[in-house]
């Protein structure tokens, strides 16, 4: 969590709160799939964000999917309030290699600012060293830096720059 | 750039639908979602979606197939990519068969729709390029089309079929604008040289020297700058037409040239010392009365006489004002639909003015002037106030007292009486001028005029 808050409070002037933990609501489980439907997920956060946040980041283990798709990082809702972020993926454990605390550290990083950066009307980057490319699997993820392009970060200052109140 | 190109998800579950339409919208697409075959068909009446996503099993009412075949009738060029969270290969072949353009199973891999989703827009981009380009050639190629009903120009639409085939010169007259070219090429395509090149030389537009070299061609070292050999038009032209457009105004060097290549069919490259044979017909064409050049003694008679052997005679457009309405219709539709513009036809108002008008650019000239009508035209038909700063120069008598003052001072005073007649509106006085409005600003500013 702290990794987290480091790296949000890095790019986004904002006060920043952690919450207690929340239970996943039991319909977002697929037993079919053996993961959780991170539309449910999203849905349960918006229900019990507290009012003053601009900005809700959901932060969980368990491995999210959507009908479409077989797997995902994260989601978040466009230029909307809500993002959540799975680190089930990140874990070099998922792909049956050796835990390493420092990779996983570097991919939260790089899912939470790609999550965030949605929330604030960030569109997928060509370039694929910036933090909002899109990832599909996990050596996207780590090609990434762990920062905003220059276009984008300045897309992000713009916007602080006109509006905006804590993730 | 991706809003260009809009996507619908069709799905009878709301959580399928949203999650899908999030993820794109991620992406920066600009996506709508239905619940149902009905709705997505009212949505793609008025939006032109470029891929569909539809779920194959739908309860109720339409189901995937049906509702994908019925958005290819209203959208024909949508691609619709099936989803089903069955993989049968009947149903696949099915979709397949019906025009969907891919068939995927749910829940798919993230990559897997990230790069079909891209290689679909790729093919997309290059359809529609291609599409423009291929309009662009059509329009090339469409130049020998020849509309008229008027008798003199059936009479020669039927001479250029007679001649066609022959390798007789043919020497071209008319004014300005009334379609030489389009003549020379009916001659050149519709004869059996019609595979070959036709290449057009316009003689007013180069220097004595450079047309030499551009008709003729050049040795290396030819004159400063010739670094290589180059063929010239005559040889390019080879077993086709060479179309020399303004033969009237050529030098009297190159008119003994030209009467060589004429009587002999071989020719020096500049600077060469070896003959080139060629096997070309020669159309030429002038606005000028050559048998009156020939008598003032500009036009060598014998030359004359070689080019002069088929003469066609194009009528102005004002003698053959029958025609006017259906060219003016044939541009209406062609150059609308070139500039993407919804434009029903002519008011009969307006052809009344279009008729009596006198047409001094010809066909040329009303080509422009309704192309310019429906740039600024705001009602889906051109009418008579599209076309009233045409009225104004008609109204005009022909042959006005022009002052003794410089271009610039007849310009500037053009601009101060144009502005005047309008009281000073210069959207209409722009218009009158026959200028946009930018360019009537910089004059403003440029001759210094307080408006």
């Amino acid at each position: 969590m702290e990794w987290i808050e480091n790296a949000t409070a890095d790019w986004f002037p904002l006060p920043i709160r952690r919450l207690p933990a929340v239970a996943i609501p039991a319909g977002a489980y697929d037993a079919k799939r053996g993961q959780y439907q991170s539309v449910e997920i999203m849905k349960m956060l918006a229900e019990q964000a507290p009012r003053d946040a601009s900005r809700v980041l959901g932060v969980t283990d368990v491995d999210l999917a959507i009908p479409m798709l077989s797997f995902l990082f994260g989601q978040a809702q466009f230029d909307g309030p809500i993002a959540v972020v799975s680190l089930c993926r990140l874990h070099q454990e998922f792909y049956g290699l050796p835990a390493q605390q420092d990779l996983l550290r570097e991919r939260t990083v790089k899912e939470v600012l790609h999550e965030l950066g949605h929330t604030f009307g960030l569109t997928h980057c060509p370039d694929a060293k910036c933090a909002m490319s899109l990832a599909t699997h996990i050596e996207l993820v780590d090609a990434k830096a762990e920062q905003y392009c220059a276009r984008c970060g300045m897309q992000l200052v713009r916007r602080f720059a006109s509006q905006e109140g804590g993730v | 750039m991706k809003k260009h190109w809009p996507i619908l998800v069709v799905d009878d579950e709301d959580v399928m639908c949203e999650s899908m339409a999030a993820w794109l919208r991620e992406d920066g697409y600009h996506v709508d979602t239905a619940p149902g075959g009905q709705r997505a068909l009212e949505l793609a009446r008025a939006t032109n979606y470029a891929i569909c996503f539809v779920d194959l099993k739908m309860p109720g009412g339409m189901d995937g197939i049906e509702t994908m075949m019925e958005i290819h009738r209203i959208r024909p060029e949508a691609s619709v990519i099936i989803i089903t969270a069955y993989a049968t290969v009947d149903t696949a072949i099915q979709a397949m068969k019906e025009g969907a353009q891919e068939y995927i199973v749910k829940p798919c891999n993230p990559q897997e729709i990230s790069m079909l989703v891209s290689r679909i827009l790729k093919l997309k981009k290059l359809q529609s390029e291609n599409a423009i380009l291929r309009k662009k050639i059509t329009r090339q190629y469409k130049h020998h089309d020849i509309i008229t009903k008027n008798p003199r120009m059936e009479e020669i639409l039927a001479l250029t079929q007679d001649v066609s085939s022959l390798r007789s010169t043919v020497l071209i007259r008319g004014e300005s604008g009334t379609g030489k070219e389009l003549v020379a090429r009916a001659v050149h395509y519709s004869g059996n040289r019609s595979e070959k090149p036709f290449i057009v030389v316009s003689c007013a537009a180069l220097t004595e020297t450079l047309l030499e070299s551009e008709l003729f061609g050049y040795e290396k070292g030819a004159f400063t700058g010739a670094n290589a050999q180059a063929k010239g038009k005559f040889e390019l032209a080879d077993g086709g037409t060479i179309f020399l457009d303004e033969i009237g105004d050529i030098s009297p060097k190159l008119q003994a040239d030209l009467l060589r290549v004429l009587q002999e069919r071989r020719f020096y490259r500049v600077g060469g010392t070896q003959e080139v044979e060629v096997e070309v017909r020669i159309i030429a064409a002038t606005n000028k009365n050559l048998a009156e050049e020939v008598q003032q003694g500009r036009f060598r008679e014998d030359l004359y006489y070689r080019l002069n052997v088929i003469e066609i005679r194009l009528p102005a457009l004002r003698e053959r004002r029958e025609d006017i309405p259906l060219l003016a219709e044939h541009f209406v539709q062609r150059i609308s639909s070139e500039l993407g513009r919804d434009i029903s036809g002519i008011s009969a108002t307006a052809l009344k003015l279009l008729i009596a008008y006198d047409w001094p650019g010809n066909v040329r000239e009303l080509e422009n002037v309704i192309e310019r009508a429906i740039v600024t035209c705001r009602n889906g038909m051109l009418d008579e106030p599209d076309f009233s700063w045409l009225q104004q120069t008609a109204g005009q008598p022909q042959n006005w007292e022009v002052p003794d003052v410089s271009l610039g001072e007849l310009e500037r005073r053009a601009i101060v009486a144009a502005l005047e007649r309008k009281h000073g509106n210069v959207k209409e006085a722009s218009s009158a001028l026959g200028i946009d409005r930018s360019t009537l600003y910089d004059k403003l500013k440029r001759y210094e005029i307080v408006h």
